[in-house]
């Protein structure tokens, strides 16, 4: 209502305004913080369309000229007469290291939290986090490397012990004879590499809960596990999930480890300790220098579904926080 | 049920500062104490340490006894988990776990303290709703969060919490500061109800209702800002609100300090 009288009411004369004007110092300031922030607005969305059309027009010439179904296609020869490429291997992968990734880390991440922000004592919970913030300055170049020249040696031992124990779930069963070079072992690389963003994003909500919410469950009786359970983990809960995704959002996108480790296969298989398989950024990186023009369109077509692959975990994991909304700690 | 509390020569520190000094007093089953006196004065330390709630502050440390009939909680092979399983407490500001539902909430205590048929569960829950005076605004919504009532009510949520446990004493920290007249009428009269079950302190720093809800007052003070608190004098509440021993206590009642 306010807005529409201001509008409706005729300007006051120009030349008063403008004196106006010249007396207010802060009028100017005002005006330039105005188009500087509406500029970084505007250029932003600028940035994002210009992506999404540069992505979306040559994956769109690409996606024509392939002669098979890009969805469902194991094969990746955009070059070969007809051309033939597909996602579902690069997909699976990208899905299946991530999900692994997510299964170690969070946990980890989540218990390394709790004991910054809960159990240590103070001289040593600084250090410590510390030291987790500084796993995330490693290049990722360089965890590629430690992972081929350490983690597929070191990892034989392991993938022998659950092929034998679990073998039985057929996910780890071990089906081929080689190094580690597998999804699993990315997945445990990449657990590493989102682990120091998962646990500082989710020692900052624990930190802030509420004293008198953990007093609460103290005054009941509550054993300091019991406090957590009532009070630090509940508040925490969607912080958590924040970070969870914040993870997840890198080891979906992870390029470089992922190509150092892994000996790429165009199979698509569920025995996670077999050496093969792909993900979309590792195909990227690995084909991008080799391809025709149409190859790398057929890259980019990859790359789209990556975004968009991207976009819908970011939405599904807003969706989670905003249904539990109600039973947040926001408006207690 | 309902035990008698002892207190003697009773400090409380945080790290070095001596927050309240050699306090002894003693609390009768089935009546109602309150404690008064200007803020900063101790009584909420004081009673902090009736529960062991005031060692979980950083640096907070405790000297003396505090004996709930004849056992002493502060003896060396007491678990100050238990000891609050035993001592309910109320607090300034209604906490209740805001994730959780209604009937959660009033079941987090009995959920603590071991397993229950889900009957039985409700049983309590129910009975303990109806001891806070809150079962009839609730009984069809025990499934919705208890952050979405009412301060009033969820101060009362907060009652039947800490009485669902069947506690033998009952603290509350000025319980009704932050709510509304009204709301404070139906927490005095509750107080009122339980005082027939339970042993009760409250601090508070409204006067009149020291008065209203009290058998007994225990009014502190402190001689300078940065000095422990101490504890002038514990009477019968008529005797200190019309007639009482020491001065002190006269001057702060009638709104003279110092």
């Amino acid at each position: 209502m306010a807005s529409s009288i201001a509008t409706d009411t005729p300007p006051p004369p120009a030349p008063a305004s403008a004196q106006r004007r010249k007396q207010s110092t802060g009028r100017a300031g005002d005006k330039i913080f105005l188009g500087l922030s509406r500029g970084s607005g505007i250029f932003l969305l600028v940035v994002m369309a210009a992506i999404a059309v540069f992505l979306s027009v040559r994956a769109g010439i690409a996606i024509s000229k392939d002669q098979g179904n890009f969805l469902t296609t194991f094969d990746w020869d955009p070059a070969g007469t007809p051309p033939v490429f597909g996602i579902a291997v690069l997909l699976f992968g990208t899905v299946v290291s991530s999900i692994i990734a997510m299964a170690i880390a969070v946990p980890i991440a989540v218990g390394i939290a709790l004991f910054i922000s809960h159990y240590a004592p103070r001289k040593l919970a600084a250090p410590l986090a510390y030291v987790v913030d500084l796993l995330a300055a490693v290049p990722s170049i360089v965890y590629g490397v430690w992972g081929a020249l350490f983690l597929v040696p070191y990892l034989g031992g392991l993938n022998d012990w659950l092929d034998q124990y679990m073998g039985w779930t057929y996910v780890f069963e071990k089906t081929e004879v080689g190094v580690a070079r597998s999804m699993f072992t990315v997945g445990i690389l990449l657990a590493i590499m989102i682990l120091p963003i998962v646990t500082s994003v989710s020692r900052e909500v624990f930190l802030q809960v509420p004293r008198m919410n953990e007093e609460a469950a103290l005054a009941l009786g509550a054993t300091r596990w019991e406090v957590i359970r009532l009070s630090v983990l509940p508040f925490g809960r969607s912080g958590v999930i924040s970070a969870s995704m914040l993870g997840l959002g890198r080891a979906l996108g992870e390029t470089m480890a992922v190509a150092t480790v892994l000996s790429p296969s165009y199979v698509l298989s569920l025995h996670v300790l077999d050496p093969g398989g792909g993900t979309f950024a590792q195909n990227i990186a690995a084909k991008f220098d080799e391809s025709n023009q149409l190859g790398r369109d057929a890259l980019i077509a990859s790359g789209l579904v990556l975004f968009v692959l991207t976009l819908l975990v970011n939405g599904a994991a807003r969706m989670i926080i905003a249904r539990r909304k109600e039973y947040s700690g926001a408006n207690a | 049920m309902a035990k008698r509390i002892d207190v003697s020569g009773l400090s409380a520190y945080y790290g070095a500062h001596k927050a309240i000094d050699d306090i002894s007093m003693t609390v009768e089953p089935r009546s109602v104490t309150a404690f008064i006196g200007p803020s900063g004065c101790g009584k909420s330390t004081f009673l902090r340490t009736l529960n062991r709630m005031h060692e979980v502050t950083p640096g907070g440390r405790v000297e003396g006894k505090v004996l709930l009939d004849d056992e002493n909680l502060y003896g060396s092979a007491v678990d100050p988990v238990a000891v609050r399983r035993t001592v309910g407490m109320v607090f300034q500001r209604p906490n209740p776990f805001p994730t959780m539902s209604i009937f959660d909430n009033v079941a987090a205590g009995l959920r603590l303290n071991g397993k229950f048929k889900k009957n039985e569960l409700a049983d309590v829950v129910e009975k303990s709703l109806k001891g806070a005076n809150l079962w009839n605004e609730v009984k069809d919504r025990l499934n919705k969060p208890g952050s979405g009532l009412s301060g009033g009510q969820q101060q009362r949520l907060c009652i039947a919490r800490a009485i669902a446990v069947e506690p033998d004493v009952l603290l509350m920290d000025e319980p009704c500061s932050a709510l509304d007249p009204i709301s404070t009428l139906a927490i005095e009269d509750l107080i009122g109800e339980l005082k027939e079950r339970f042993t009760i302190v409250i601090v508070t720093h409204n006067m009149q209702q020291a008065a209203r809800v009290s058998d007994r007052t225990a009014f502190f003070n402190l001689s300078a800002v940065g000095q422990p608190g101490k504890l002038i004098e514990i009477d019968e509440t008529e005797r200190i609100f019309s007639n009482p021993s020491v001065q002190a206590t006269e001057d702060y009642i009638s709104g003279r300090f110092g």
